[in-house]
């Protein structure tokens, strides 16, 4: 009886104590909502990203914190189910009031969450090359725009390759599409030919390549020099190139350049019939840096697998990290409307070298590298650009958004502004 | 006794020189005349020459090859094929250059290409890898091209000559006229004229020259022909109107055969479609058509017999060529056990009601998704294609089929005719048809319908498990393996006509057929929509298939 009574008061007097600590570090913590797929398809990409938000925040709690509180992840699983992610954007700042949310891959889930967080005021670092066409006050772009990957591949493979025709090949979903419409507008406006250009989209997980591929070699055996440029997503790519072993296309013939095939869709897999193929990012795992070097021996400490490889997204994620911390201290607070002010203009290293800028339309100055795929599953960077790219939130090349910039500084502060009408649509594009 | 002396002098001059290359080559071009083994001289300049490939920068190594190429013969080909592979490297700390090969539990074994000396487990961190660009890449395969018409076999000098079409350049000329002199073998020798009759046409003056060299050409699929005379019609603006018409009628017969290579090309890759088609379909056929139990977990049947190959390959790893004979047999046990321990556990509380087992099966197909996920891994294996898989199989010049499609069209087609002659003409065919067509008369007669149930369960899903096999050579080894081909595989059986093999085996090349000739017009996505379409219109038309069961069996 005694003892039971004890053991009640003692079951009392933890949860009390537990409850006050409790209490007392959620005043003390920064919390950053970590909103990224742990299951579903896109699960096997996105997971990677998790553990490098987790990463980057154990690193920063290292250093004292921020502001003198210590970091505090909430890790949300949106399941890869779209309509999930404005969900647990919506749990994730009224419930667990973030400060900071990083998170999305696909271009579909950005947009989900999109709604919620403008209306929440919350802030959002979305670290995936896309499309473009789209500024919101509350999202910071770290990852790509078409400007920054497709655009300078494509003159890669015009100038130095001496490519004169196009196949431009893709999944069926709202990336390939809209990147694939500002390319043709790009290459037409270069002078090349409408019979130049062969536009191909397939399914999700695309198995039987066999008729593509051949129009491709048929494309390609006119004497002009042909190349695809492949915004073909996911394992589909597997078979892909496969099949473009087997009937004979080899790299030096008709290279492929993919904008979504990284360090980490190679690892696992036999690269064997891959080798030479063109991938375009602002990082890879070979360039040598020493904050590159530092980053790889990080990542596999902290995975606990000494193979584990590193990406662009992931690098992305760092940069994003890195000016959060940053702007937070620039702005001596967490309050969102502070920090949105205190980024523009934030600078971070980049893992390849040289610092990333954020400009005042909430994307990133960086670097484009374009590699070849080594039967080591790592890419040769064969070129890059001289210096800084930045980042375009509405493409030049589309006629219904060439004259809308992106500032959000003030006078203007508007994510779609019109330079002719001088006014702020508040319109998508599509 | 005089020319020693003066190999001795060369021999002093190109050591104290040996930083300027370039006047190397002039004497060692003199030297590379010899026909014996490489003389002193020639091997200490290409050492040089090595040693620069591993300082220079991709830009400039093209100029270190042409230099390679320059002094050496067909000994050098190893070294350019290891370049090409990646299999070049260099010792850090001598600048020595190394062919690597993997070894059996991933050793390094190092050959040096100037002595053959073997250098045995060598340290990954003391070699590094000569970098190779697409641009080198090309180069050296030219470069290879130039040296293989002279000496290399009768497969290879007709390749040299095949890659020379595309660049008909002054010095390749040189190379074929040089070549069409010693050239013995007739296909070859009819290369070497197709090339040179092309650089009369392309680049000569005289009309009469052109108009002989023109019916060479005719007739001919090699690309590069057709691009010619394409030319030749499109541009040749002062040629004369004979020329001109002869290049059109020659193109018109090429492209009149391209077309109907075209036409045979899409035939066979329908009826690849269609054999995959009826390789997934052809186990549901069994479950589904001659049972009636609808097994939504067909499709994981497939991925079990996939992932078996996996699992085969990673038992042994240094006989990828023979895996898939030992996968087969493996994957069909396997499949077939899991089908059997289903029949028993969950089917046999089922039967006829058909919708309960749909439900049961489903969840099946979950939790079998689910375990190869915690087992395995959610992400998608690699499976190795077998040597004897890759690559394809050329006709000629338009039109060629790849290996792996050819071998599982016959292995499907095998598959179907070995499960034909199980149902017809063994005692364990004769029970399934039997309990099939009338169970309670079959009860009757003393055939223990139970277990002929399991067997025909675990035959359907043995099937499908050895169609895993032939699938994890097409498409990627993932947890969602089934997912993807079980629409496909109701689709075909429910088109064929359930109950009827042959109807599955017609209607799974019809629908492969089908959707490769749409593909072209509307693209890939609206092909499957269209045939999709024609299905649901189709089985309104004939609720049965396009082989109903008739008489007794029918009910």
């Amino acid at each position: 009886m005694m003892n039971m009574k004890k053991l009640i008061v003692g079951i009392a007097l933890s949860v009390g104590v537990s409850t006050l600590t409790a209490t007392a570090l959620a005043a003390d913590t920064i919390k950053v909502g970590v909103l990224h797929s742990l299951s579903g398809t896109m699960a096997i990409s996105e997971t990677t990203l998790k553990d490098t938000v987790l990463m980057m925040i154990e690193e920063q709690n290292k250093k004292g914190g921020l502001l003198g509180k210590q970091l505090e992840a909430v890790v949300v699983d949106p399941a890869s189910n779209w309509p999930l992610f404005a969900e647990k954007t919506s749990e994730l700042l009224t419930q667990d009031k973030v400060d900071v949310i990083f998170g999305c891959w696909t271009s579909v889930s950005r947009k989900s969450v999109l709604p919620v967080i403008e209306k929440e005021n919350g802030l959002l670092f979305y670290p995936v090359q896309y499309e473009g066409e789209e500024s919101s006050k509350n999202v910071f772009y770290t990852g790509a725009a078409p400007n920054q990957q497709a655009i300078p591949a494509v003159d890669y493979l015009m100038n130095d390759l001496g490519v004169k025709r196009w196949v431009l090949a893709g999944t069926d979903y709202v990336y390939p599409r809209t990147t694939n419409k500002i390319l043709e507008a790009y290459l037409k406006a270069k002078g090349v030919a409408a019979e130049d250009i062969m536009i191909n989209y397939t399914p999700f997980g695309h198995s039987d390549w066999q008729s593509i591929v051949s129009e491709v070699k048929k494309f390609g055996s006119t004497g002009k020099k042909a190349a695809v440029v492949s915004t073909i997503n996911g394992d589909a790519n597997v078979p892909f190139y496969k099949e473009l072993a087997n009937q004979g296309i080899s790299a030096e013939d008709t290279p492929v350049v993919a904008f979504s095939v990284g360090e980490e869709e190679l690892s696992g897999i036999d690269t064997a019939p891959l080798v030479g193929h063109l991938a375009a990012w602002n990082y890879f795992q070979s360039v040598e840096s020493d904050a590159n070097e530092a980053f790889i021996a990080q990542w596999k400490a902290f995975t606990k697998n000494p193979k584990r490889v590193t990406n662009d997204p992931m690098e992305a994620t760092y940069i994003g990290f890195n000016m959060w911390s940053k702007a937070v201290e620039k702005a001596g607070t967490t309050d969102v409307d502070a920090v949105e002010q205190a980024m523009i203009g934030i600078t971070a290293p980049n893992l390849t070298g040289g610092m990333a800028v954020m400009n005042k339309n909430h994307h990133l100055s960086k670097p484009v590298l374009i590699g070849e795929i080594q039967d080591d599953g790592q890419f040769e960077v064969v070129w890059e650009t001289d210096g800084l790219v930045p980042g375009d939130a509405w493409s030049d090349f589309l006629p219904g958004s060439k004259d809308i910039i992106s500032d959000w500084t003030a006078p203007i502060k508007c994510g779609n502004y019109n330079t002719l009408t001088k006014s702020c649509s508040g319109q998508n594009y599509e | 006794m005089r020319q020693e002396q003066i190999l001795q002098w060369l021999l002093a001059v190109i050591l104290s020189l040996l930083a300027f290359l370039v006047s190397i080559n002039v004497y060692a071009d003199e030297v590379a005349e010899t026909p014996s083994a490489p003389s002193a001289v020639q091997k200490t300049s290409l050492e040089a020459l090595l040693t620069e490939l591993t300082k220079v920068s991709l830009s400039k190594a093209p100029e270190v090859l042409d230099k390679i190429e320059d002094i050496s013969g067909k000994e050098i080909l190893p070294l350019f094929d290891a370049m090409l592979g990646g299999d070049l490297y260099y010792q850090l700390d001598s600048q020595r250059v190394l062919i690597v090969t993997k070894m059996a539990k991933g050793s390094l074994r190092g050959s040096d290409p100037l002595s053959g000396e073997w250098l045995d487990s060598l340290d990954k961190k003391t070699i590094k890898k000569i970098r190779v660009n697409n641009s080198l890449r090309s180069h050296l395969r030219e470069a290879m091209a130039r040296i293989n018409l002279k000496t290399g076999t009768v497969e290879e000098r007709r390749t040299a000559v095949l890659s020379m079409l595309d660049d008909l350049s002054p010095h390749n000329i040189v190379l074929l006229k040089d070549a069409r002199q010693s050239e013995k073998n007739a296909d070859v020798l009819k290369m070497i004229e197709l090339a040179l009759a092309m650089d009369v046409v392309g680049h000569s003056a005289n009309s009469a020259e052109r108009l002989l060299a023109m019916e060479t050409l005719s007739g001919r699929l090699e690309p590069p022909v057709r691009n010619l005379l394409k030319g030749v019609v499109d541009n040749d603006a002062e040629g004369d109107r004979k020329v001109r018409a002869t290049a059109a009628k020659a193109l018109g017969t090429i492209n009149e055969k391209r077309e109907f290579y075209g036409f045979v090309e899409q035939l066979f890759f329908g009826l690849s479609l269609g054999s995959v088609l009826l390789l997934a379909a052809i186990g549901l056929a069994i479950t589904f058509g001659v049972m009636g139990v609808i097994n939504m977990a067909h499709g994981e049947m497939i991925m079990l017999g996939a992932y078996t190959t996996y699992v085969v390959q990673l038992l042994m790893p240094n006989l990828i060529d023979y895996s898939l004979w030992v996968a087969i047999p493996a994957a069909f046990l396997v499949s077939g056990a899991v089908g059997v321990l289903i029949e028993r556990t969950v089917i046999r509380h089922l039967h006829g009601r058909p919708l309960e087992s749909l439900l049961a099966t489903f969840g099946i197909s979950l939790i079998l998704q689910q375990a190869v996920r915690t087992i395995f891994s959610p992400l998608n294996r690699q499976v190795s294609t077998p040597e004897w898989m890759s690559g394809s199989l050329e006709i000629n010049p338009v039109f060629s089929i790849t290996y792996n499609r050819l071998y599982i069209l016959l292995f499907a087609l095998l598959v179907f005719f070995v499960l034909q002659l199980i149902l017809k003409k063994t005692s364990l065919g004769l029970n399934v048809r039997a309990v099939s067509q009338n169970r309670d008369m079959a009860k009757c007669m003393g055939i223990r319908t139970e277990w002929v149930d399991a067997m025909t369960f675990g035959l359907g899903s043995g099937i499908a498990g050895v169609a895993g096999v032939a699938l994890s050579q097409l498409t990627n080894v993932g947890p969602n393996l089934g997912q993807s081909y079980i629409i496909d595989s109701f689709m075909v059986v429910v088109f064929g006509g359930v109950g009827n093999l042959l109807g599955t085996l017609v209607g799974g090349f019809t629908l492969g057929i089908a959707n490769k000739f749409l593909e072209p017009v509307t693209g890939a996505v609206l092909a499957n929509v269209v045939v999709l379409v024609f299905i649901i219109l189709f089985i309104q038309k004939r609720p049965k298939g396009l082989f109903p069961q008739k008489g007794r069996a029918a009910e």
